[in-house]
C-alpha cells in the first residue's frame, strides 16, 4: 500500500527516472499541454492570415485570394483612403484615454482607500457598464444625443461614449493594483514623519503608476478597436473601424491588413519591453 | 481586446490591508475624487437608458417628432417581428460559451498548472491575438472559412461537416454563410474573456489539495472533478458571463461570416436604429434584450451559488 503512494507521488512530481517510457503513456502525462498548444495555435489562426494577406500583392479590389508576395501595401499604407480614419482614431483615442484614465484613477482611490455611505452603489455603477452588452450602450446614447440635437454626432459624441466604457476598465484595473499594494510601505513612510502629501507622492503614487499604465493601455485598445458603440454615435465621423467595417461591400484593401499586422507587432513588443522593465525595476 | 485581462487581474490580486486613516474632518474626500467619474455615467450611462426605455414607450416618426404615449403594444409588436432573432442570439451565444469554456478550460489549466517558467510569456501569447482590431480578425476568418480553404476542405473529407449540415448549422459544402461561421467567429472574438477568469481562479486553487485527493486513492479525473473544477466555479461562472453577454449582443459576426437575412438581435437594433430609422421599435428590442440578459444573468448567478462574485 506504501509503495502505491510512494509511485503515485513519483508519478506526479513527475520525476523522469520513475515514469514509464514511450509515446502513449507520454501523450497520457502531457494530455492536457497538447490540447492547450492546439487551443493557441487556433487563437493564432487569423493573425498568420492577416499578416500573409498584408504582403498580398494588390490584385482587383478584395483581399480574400493569394496572389503573391509583394511588399507594394506596407509601402503605400496611405493609397487605400484609410490614413483619415486611422487619424481620427488615434485622437479620440488619445483623447478618450486621458479622460477615462484620469477620472477613473480618482474613483479606484475613493474606492480601495475610503469607506463611506454610497460606496456598494458606486461599484454597482462601475461594474453595470462592464455588464451591458455594447448595442445597448450605443444605442441608448444614441437615443440621449437624438433628443439633444444641439449637440452634433461625430468626434464629440464618440469620444464622450469611448470615455463611457473605458472609465469601468480604469477603475476595475487601478483598484487590482491598489489592493495588491503593501500597506506597510505608507505606514514605514509616515513612521518616518513624511506627512500624508508627501507619502502618497512618494510612495503610493509611484506604486500605483504601473497599473496606471496598464489602465491607460487598456482604454486606449478598447477604444481604438470600438465599432458598436461608435456606430452608433458617429454622425458622419469615420473612425478606422467604421472606415473597415465599410470596406466589407467594397473590398478591404490590403493596407487594413497591414495596420493590423503593425498594431499586432508594436503591440508585441510594449507588452514585452514593459515586461522586461518590470523585471528589472524588481531586482 | 484585453478587457478581460483587467478583470483576470482585479480576480487575482489579494487585498492588502491599507493603513487606517481616522480622518473623520475629510469626509468629503472620497465623494470629492469620484464625483466626476460618477457624474460621466450617470450622464452618459444610466441617463441614456432612461431615454432609451421612453423612447420604446413613444410613437410618432423621425420627420414629425415622438410623443410620450406609452404605447406598450411596440414590445409585442417588436417580439412577434423579431423573435428568431432573439432566439438565434441566445442560441448562438450560448453555444459558443459552452465550445469556448471547453476550448478554454484546458488552456487556462495548462497554464496554471503545467507551464512553469513560461507562464508569463504563455498569458501574453494568449492575449496577443486580440492586440490587432477586432474586425480585421474577423475579416481573416472569412479567408479561413472559404469555400476553397484547407478547413473546409477537409470538414468536406471527413464527412464532420455531414454531422453539423444534420444539426443545421451548415448548408451544402459551405461553411462560410451559414450558423457555423458565426458561431466560429462569437467563440474566436469571445474566448479571452473565458480564458482570463479561468485561469484567475485556477492559479489560486492550491496544488495540494489535489494531491491530498491523490493520496487518499482518488483517480487523476475523480480529482478533477472533485476539487480542482469545483474550487475553479467563480472562474467558471465570472468566463461565462463576460462570453455570453457580449456574444448575445454582437452583430458583427454575424454580418460579416453569417448568413444574411439570418440575423442575431444585434442585426435587427442596429438595422432598426440605423437603416429604418424606427427608434421606438429599435429601443423596444434593446431594452428586451437587457431584461433578458439581465433575468438570465441573475438566475444562472443565483443557481451557482456564487453571488459574492459581484
Amino acid at each position: 500500500m506504501a509503495t502505491t503512494v510512494e509511485s503515485r507521488r513519483a508519478a506526479r512530481q513527475s520525476a523522469p527516472s520513475t515514469r514509464p517510457r514511450g509515446p502513449i503513456p507520454w501523450l497520457r502525462t502531457h494530455i492536457v499541454q497538447i490540447v492547450a498548444g492546439f487551443v493557441l495555435l487556433y487563437m493564432f489562426l487569423p493573425i498568420f492570415v492577416v499578416v500573409q494577406f498584408s504582403f498580398n500583392k494588390p490584385v482587383g479590389r478584395t483581399n480574400y485570394d493569394w496572389h503573391g508576395f509583394s511588399l507594394e501595401p506596407w509601402k503605400n499604407v496611405c493609397g487605400s483612403g484609410l490614413c483619415g480614419p486611422l487619424g481620427l482614431s488615434f485622437k479620440i483615442g488619445i483623447l478618450a484615454t486621458i479622460l477615462s484614465t484620469l477620472l477613473g484613477t480618482l474613483v479606484a482611490f475613493s474606492l480601495s482607500r475610503y469607506r463611506f455611505v454610497g460606496r456598494s452603489s458606486a461599484n454597482l455603477l462601475i461594474f453595470l457598464p462592464m455588464a451591458t452588452p455594447e448595442v445597448v450602450m450605443g444605442s441608448s446614447l444614441l437615443t440621449l444625443f437624438v433628443n439633444f440635437a444641439f449637440i452634433p454626432q461625430g468626434f464629440w459624441t464618440i469620444t464622450i461614449a469611448h470615455v463611457m466604457f473605458c472609465l469601468s476598465f480604469v477603475v476595475v484595473t487601478v483598484k487590482a493594483r491598489i489592493a495588491g499594494l503593501d500597506g506597510r510601505l505608507e505606514q514605514a513612510a509616515m513612521d518616518l514623519y513624511a506627512d500624508e502629501k508627501t507619502t502618497f507622492f512618494k510612495i503610493t503614487f509611484p506604486l500605483v503608476l504601473p497599473g496606471i499604465v496598464a489602465a491607460a493601455l487598456l482604454a486606449f485598445s478598447l477604444s481604438f478597436d470600438d465599432y458598436i458603440v461608435t456606430a452608433f454615435n458617429s454622425g458622419q465621423a469615420q473612425t478606422f473601424p467604421l472606415w473597415v467595417y465599410g470596406s466589407n461591400l467594397r473590398g478591404l484593401p490590403a493596407q487594413a491588413n497591414v495596420v493590423g499586422s503593425a498594431m499586432f507587432f508594436v503591440s508585441l513588443i510594449l507588452v514585452f519591453v514593459g515586461r522586461f522593465a518590470g523585471r528589472r525595476n524588481k531586482a | 481586446m484585453s478587457a478581460g485581462a483587467a478583470l483576470a487581474e482585479a480576480l487575482e490580486s489579494e487585498p492588502h490591508p491599507a493603513p487606517k486613516r481616522g480622518r473623520l474632518s475629510n469626509r468629503r474626500t472620497p465623494y470629492l475624487l469620484l464625483a466626476p467619474g460618477m457624474l460621466w455615467l450617470i450622464v452618459f450611462f444610466v441617463v441614456p437608458m432612461v431615454f432609451l426605455v421612453s423612447t420604446s414607450l413613444q410613437t410618432g416618426s423621425v420627420s414629425e417628432g415622438y410623443t410620450l404615449t406609452f404605447h406598450v403594444q411596440t414590445y409585442s409588436e417588436a417580439l412577434r417581428f423579431y423573435h428568431a432573432e432573439f432566439v438565434r442570439s441566445f442560441v448562438y451565444a450560448g453555444i459558443a460559451t459552452v465550445l469556448a469554456l471547453l476550448i478554454g478550460y484546458p488552456l487556462a489549466y495548462a497554464i496554471a498548472f503545467r507551464s512553469g517558467k513560461w507562464k508569463g510569456a504563455l498569458l501574453i501569447l494568449v492575449i496577443a491575438p486580440f492586440f490587432t482590431s477586432f474586425l480585421i480578425r474577423t475579416f481573416a476568418w472569412k479567408t479561413l472559412l472559404a469555400d476553397d480553404s484547407i478547413i473546409v476542405s477537409f470538414l468536406n473529407t471527413t464527412h464532420i461537416n455531414s454531422i453539423f449540415k444534420l444539426l443545421g448549422l451548415t448548408t451544402g459544402d459551405r461553411v462560410l454563410a451559414t450558423p457555423l461561421a458565426t458561431i466560429t467567429g462569437l467563440t474566436y472574438n469571445f474566448l479571452p474573456f473565458m480564458v482570463l477568469p479561468l485561469y484567475a481562479s485556477l492559479e489560486r486553487v492550491d496544488p495540494r489539495l489535489i494531491e491530498a485527493a491523490g493520496d487518499l486513492y482518488c483517480a487523476p479525473f475523480t480529482a478533477f472533478r472533485k476539487v480542482t473544477f469545483p474550487l475553479s466555479m467563480p472562474g467558471v461562472v465570472a468566463g461565462t458571463l463576460l462570453t455570453f453577454i457580449p456574444a448575445a449582443g454582437d452583430f458583427i459576426n454575424q454580418s460579416l461570416l453569417g448568413r444574411a437575412g439570418e440575423g442575431m438581435i444585434g442585426n435587427a437594433i442596429d438595422s432598426a436604429f440605423l437603416d429604418q430609422q424606427d427608434y421606438p421599435t429599435a429601443a423596444a428590442l434593446s431594452v428586451t434584450l437587457m431584461f433578458t440578459i439581465v433575468v438570465l444573468v441573475s438566475i444562472y448567478v443565483s443557481r451557482s451559488g456564487t453571488e459574492e462574485l459581484v
